[in-house]
């Protein structure tokens, strides 16, 4: 079956072809997303201007670089992150239902939010500092309370996140039901997820917190793979366990809050495009991470294309197709591996 | 001189109460010591001692002559290795994925293993006799087949000492035997010191040089496996009468359970 000499090695060759056909994936369907919307411009003549062949259209470039080529970026940041987050903890947990807003953070940069709408504040920036405090806020809360001596027990910062998440719903479902204006709407698309105010300087503040966090997760990868297989083996081996709970947990959540307060809430991407690329690739984290992550952006840009382009020219919360195209896909592995998962 | 692993007088408190008191104790090259004692006595505890999982308060722990505490981590991961009683992989890596994983605390910061890496996981897997199941997911394996990838994984870490934490206590007889059988080959032929975790009193006996009896956090008895299960020490430890005769076969101490009604008639065997 099997020849000796046959290498099943991660190597480094793999990680980088890996990486760059999902970076070539994700450059076609950053192409294919500008050329679609409710006005319709070429992929022919987008590469053409671009290549300087052909002189530009001004129209047309406004719409390209100004509203379509910075909501395709932020879509491709969000989901890159998301999925990032998505990988890392359910490997910390050991729980393949983990997703990066279980610890709460979702809901505490939710309430920051509605509350940025509610006082009036604006979208690109206002809105989201005040939802990035909230995320912040909350990562505090749950660690602090979920730290015992020093130490990050994973069942209890779960539980603790069950319980966080469970009180701000309670005050978002507040606001709702005493908010009657235009903000409700607002207040609403926010919490589904909502590309349409991205901008440029949303995203000359998040890509260097990303860039950092997945730079410094990356070099722990094989030492997720350790903590896949338990805290005490990989403590026997060498892995700073609780060094490494603490990093990760307090990097994700910064980069998860940070995306979160500029995007809303999206979900199933943490949760889908990890067990995809696992199902493709395997669950060594040195190849899994970087798929993870570039699949994690394809993801959502594709989604967010849809959600955009699919009631043209109104438009749908992207939150609302990942959840459409997440939860049927979810059943079914759920199917097909459910025994697996449920294996203690 | 010939010392592995050295306890002097070594002492762990948690919660402010004594778990382990003076603790004399020493690990020769090649030989096999099974550690017995009740639930509660602090076998697991001793084990983290041994291998720098824990740190303890009071006494001197020497591995091959240096003490534990001048080791790094890494450092200690290269000489010691540690069996779990069972390992839970949350998702589905391969048999040689877990294998290779003992070659952590031997690659530096480029995180990829080499060629050579590769080469000692297969000699691991051949010497556990798990080649067969490298492609196979760890989800798909039985128990027995499992402990002997986590032994793989040990003997992949290139440790010369082996501690196993009850190893045994999920797995049936055949089973239980094909790793005592397993431990001593390795034991043989790769000069390994072990240390293992057993309930299985008799079966430990059969396979251990020397047997450690833990009672209450101190060596109650330590020496050949025929000193140290007696009817006596065992019915004191565990404070449950037992019947203890010779196992006709191996010659090594065998150890009858006795129920309360047998109790009275232990004097007249035969």
């Amino acid at each position: 079956m099997r020849g000796n000499n046959e290498d099943q090695r991660i190597t480094p060759v793999r990680v980088i072809t890996t990486g760059l056909i999902l970076s070539g994936i994700l450059l076609v369907i950053i192409l294919i997303s500008l050329s679609l919307g409710p006005a319709r411009i070429s992929l022919k003549d987008i590469l053409a201007w671009v290549t300087g062949y052909k002189s530009v259209d001004r129209t047309a470039w406004m719409i390209l670089f100004k509203i379509r080529l910075p909501r395709i970026l932020l879509a491709g940041l969000v989901g890159f992150a998301l999925s990032l987050g998505g990988v890392v903890f359910q490997a910390l947990l050991r729980n393949p239902l983990a997703e990066p807003f279980i610890l709460g953070v979702s809901s505490g940069a939710a309430v920051g939010a509605i509350i940025g709408i509610v006082f009036g504040l604006g979208f690109s920036l206002g809105v989201p500092l005040l939802s990035f405090m909230g995320a912040l806020f909350t990562i505090l809360l749950v660690m602090g309370i979920g730290s015992r001596y020093g130490g990050l027990e994973s069942s209890a910062l779960l539980l603790t996140g069950v319980i966080v998440n469970a009180f701000f719903t309670a005050v978002i479902m507040f606001f709702i039901a005493t908010t009657s204006d235009s903000r409700l709407h607002s207040m609403l698309f926010w919490l589904y997820g909502d590309l349409s105010q991205s901008r440029y300087v949303q995203l000359s503040i998040s890509l260097p917190l990303i860039l950092l966090v997945s730079g410094i997760i990356y070099l722990f990868s094989r030492h997720l793979n350790l903590i896949v297989g338990g805290e005490d083996s990989a403590l026997q081996m060498g892995v700073e366990v609780e060094f490494l709970k603490w990093i990760s947990f307090l990097g994700i959540s910064l980069m998860t809050g940070m995306v979160v307060s500029f995007s809303g809430i999206i979900g199933f991407v943490g949760l889908i495009v990890p067990h995809l690329m696992r199902m493709l690739l395997g669950p060594d984290h040195r190849l899994l991470i970087p798929a993870s992550a570039l699949g994690g952006a394809v993801f959502l840009i594709a989604a967010d294309t849809v959600a955009r382009t699919i009631l043209s020219p109104s438009e749908l919360p992207v939150g609302v197709i990942t959840a459409f195209l997440g939860a049927p896909f979810f059943i079914y592995l759920l199917k097909q591996r459910g025994s697996r998962w449920t294996q203690s | 001189m010939d010392s592995e692993l050295t306890l002097k007088d070594v002492h762990f408190r948690y919660n402010g109460k004594w778990c382990l008191e003076g603790i004399d104790f020493e690990l020769t090259r090649g030989e096999i010591v099974g550690m017995i004692g009740p639930n509660g006595s602090g076998k697991s505890t001793l084990l983290k001692i041994m291998d720098g999982l824990l740190k303890a308060q009071k006494g001197e722990i020497l591995l091959l002559s240096r003490p534990l505490s001048h080791y790094t981590r890494a450092d200690i991961a290269r000489h010691i290795a540690m069996v779990p009683q069972e390992a839970t992989f949350q998702f589905p890596f391969s048999v040689f994925e877990v294998v290779l994983m003992g070659r952590f605390p031997h690659l530096g910061l480029f995180p990829f293993e080499g060629r050579e890496d590769q080469e000692i996981a297969h000699q691991s897997m051949h010497l556990t006799g798990t080649l067969d199941l490298a492609r196979r997911s760890i989800h798909e394996l039985s128990g027995g087949e499992k402990q002997r990838v986590l032994i793989a994984r040990a003997l992949t870490q290139k440790a010369r000492i082996i501690l196993l934490d009850e190893p045994t206590s999920f797995l049936d007889i055949r089973h239980k035997v094909e790793i005592f059988e397993l431990i001593a080959t390795l034991s043989r032929t790769q000069g390994l010191s072990v240390i293992i975790v057993s309930h299985d009193i008799s079966l430990a006996a059969q396979y251990c040089q020397r047997m450690l009896l833990l009672h209450r956090g101190s060596v109650y008895k330590i020496g050949e496996p025929a000193e140290v299960i007696t009817a006596d020490t065992i019915g004191k430890v565990y404070q449950c009468p037992v019947f203890v005769d010779k196992n006709p076969i191996s010659k090594t101490p065998r150890i009858t359970v006795l129920s309360k009604t047998e109790e009275g008639k232990r004097e007249v065997p035969h």
